[in-house]
């Protein structure tokens, strides 16, 4: 770890660099937004973006649970919930005729005030507020190679997805037809998200994540022409947005999550002119 | 593989000669779709489904694909009437409702059909060469580098069908594919279908709701409604009572 600080003293020296805390905040947007961005494309697609939103809202109870049966590992408790929710409402919207968006508020509505009301036992919820915001300032270095590991992985199902995936979301009985398992690309996919958001909730927040997942995709959009050119821009739209928002937030003395969502904001709005008609 | 294949088709062994539906039947949410359907599709002709609106037409497509729970039995033989192995089955949509913004070329779409590398990171030289050569069987490979949401109806039907015919289908369904479709279109995309019959001699399935193509282009035709009422060439049931029954008794047209 130390070989990698005295690297980026070298290459970055600036003021804000100066600080572990900063220097680990900056290894760790440099593996959350690629992650993001990644799987925003996808999400975006796949119309998924409220489905997200509702992940990123179950992690409230992921913590309580965790807190109720005592587990000293927050993230067991978070990761265990937030799979089990995905594949959950992910079997509801195929065996329900209600609207999927219903569906995902009922289950989303459900899960915040579960967990609002299990960590707010005995007025203790300010202790717990850092969930709502996140704070990626408290990275450690275990953290970020638990992040890298999910990088990795990620990257790794995403190979094999992406195709099935991409030709589910065109048409679902055709890509049936040529023997794709839509429905197991769509729980993959689920679980991947799920995993995603959870391995980083803790700092970006429930209240922001699923911008961070969002924002570039739909920034990517606007101007990418092709499926390699969208993946491209939205990676790198996340990474940008991440790196300059974790300055900025520095500087102006604010939250670093919501000051990287502002800046892939920015970005969306300059792009939007662009979009092909 | 793919020459191992052709060699057996060659020799005739093995090859789906005819597909034998019999007392098919589809319920779905306590509703009955299908009832006691039997129709025979041969190879190397064209059969056409035809009927109103909820007559059944693409239910009976979907039990055929193989995503739909049926009753009843669907059975592959070759001319003396043993099972074919390996039924290829090609399939073009109905009107496809995609997101028309959605930044994925021709090139995109049909490389994460053909190859298993993932296609955010560009196609191998193998695959560009075999998604022009997949494209110009139907005349589309000008429309590589374009979006799928920016093609004419006509052009994303011929780019549907391109894909439908790679691996070569023992049979292929086409799902009332000139919806949307200006007069050229059609035209262009029935000549395409009517050679690819006539040269691979494989079994064409079509529903369509234009009685013009369906009376030029079918070779039997089969009228439904929640079953099959009538079938034969196409004049035979043209000129049926059940025909000017469900088409003209109501004033309508189909």
């Amino acid at each position: 770890m130390n070989a990698i600080y005295q690297f980026m003293d070298l290459i970055l020296p600036f003021e804000w660099m100066q600080y572990t805390f900063m220097k680990n905040a900056f290894l760790a947007m440099l593996l959350i937004t690629p992650l993001f961005g990644m799987l925003g494309t996808m999400a975006v697609d796949n119309k998924m973006a409220f489905f997200s939103d509702a992940l990123g809202h179950s992690a409230l109870t992921g913590i309580a649970i965790g807190v109720l049966l005592g587990w000293q590992n927050q993230m067991a408790s978070l990761l265990i919930f937030g799979l089990l929710f995905a594949a959950l409402i992910t079997f509801v919207k195929h065996h329900s005729k209600m609207s999927a968006d219903t569906i995902i508020s009922v289950f989303s509505s459900t899960s915040i005030a579960l967990g609002l009301v299990i960590l707010s036992r005995g007025g203790s919820f300010a202790k717990y507020s850092t969930v709502l915001v996140g704070d990626i300032l408290s990275v450690t270095p275990g953290d970020l190679k638990a992040l890298l590991l999910t990088l990795i992985g990620t990257v790794v199902f995403w190979m094999f997805l992406f195709n099935p995936l991409l030709l589910t979301s065109v048409n679902a009985p055709l890509a049936q037809s040529r023997g794709i398992h839509t429905k197991a690309s769509e729980y993959a996919f689920t679980m991947l998200v799920a995993v995603a958001v959870m391995m980083s909730i803790r700092w970006v927040g429930v209240l922001l994540i699923n911008s961070l997942l969002i924002l570039p995709a739909a920034a990517g959009r606007n101007v990418a022409r092709s499926a390699a050119g969208y993946m491209r821009i939205s990676v790198l739209i996340a990474l940008l947005s991440g790196i300059v928002g974790l300055i900025a937030s520095y500087y102006l003395n604010t939250s670093a999550g919501a000051a990287v969502v502002l800046c892939s904001a920015a970005v969306y709005f300059m792009t939007l002119p662009l979009r092909r008609k | 593989m793919s020459e191992k294949r052709q060699d057996a088709h060659e020799a005739g062994a093995c090859r789906l000669c005819r597909i034998e539906v019999d007392h098919l039947s589809v319920s779905a949410g306590g509703q009955k779709l299908l009832t006691d359907v039997s129709l025979h599709i041969h190879c190397g002709e064209l059969t056409a489904l035809i009927g109103a609106n909820g007559a059944g037409k693409t239910t009976l497509l979907r039990a055929l694909l193989g995503q739909m729970e049926y009753r009843g039995s669907i059975r592959h033989l070759t001319s003396d009437g043993r099972p074919a192995a390996a039924v290829r089955t090609g399939y073009v949509p109905q009107q496809l409702e995609f997101d028309r913004s959605s930044p994925v070329t021709v090139m995109d779409f049909l490389a994460a059909a053909f190859s298993r590398r993932a296609v955010f990171l560009g196609a191998d030289k193998k695959t560009r060469t075999k998604v022009m050569k997949v494209l110009s069987r139907t005349h589309c490979e000008k429309l590589t580098q374009r979006p799928l949401g920016a093609l004419s109806g006509g052009e994303l039907q011929r780019v549907l069908l391109a894909l439908a015919l790679t691996p070569q289908p023992d049979l292929l369904i086409l799902d009332e594919p000139v919806s949307g479709v200006d007069q050229n279109g059609l035209e262009t995309f029935y000549r395409t279908v009517d050679e690819l019959k006539r040269k691979n001699h494989m079994a064409i399935l079509l529903v369509s709701h234009d009685l013009d193509v369906v009376r030029r282009y079918a070779d039997r035709v089969v009228l439904m409604q929640g079953t099959v009422i009538k079938q034969g060439s196409p004049e035979a049931v043209f000129d049926s009572e059940e025909f000017g029954q469900i088409f003209y008794a109501k004033g309508g047209r189909a």
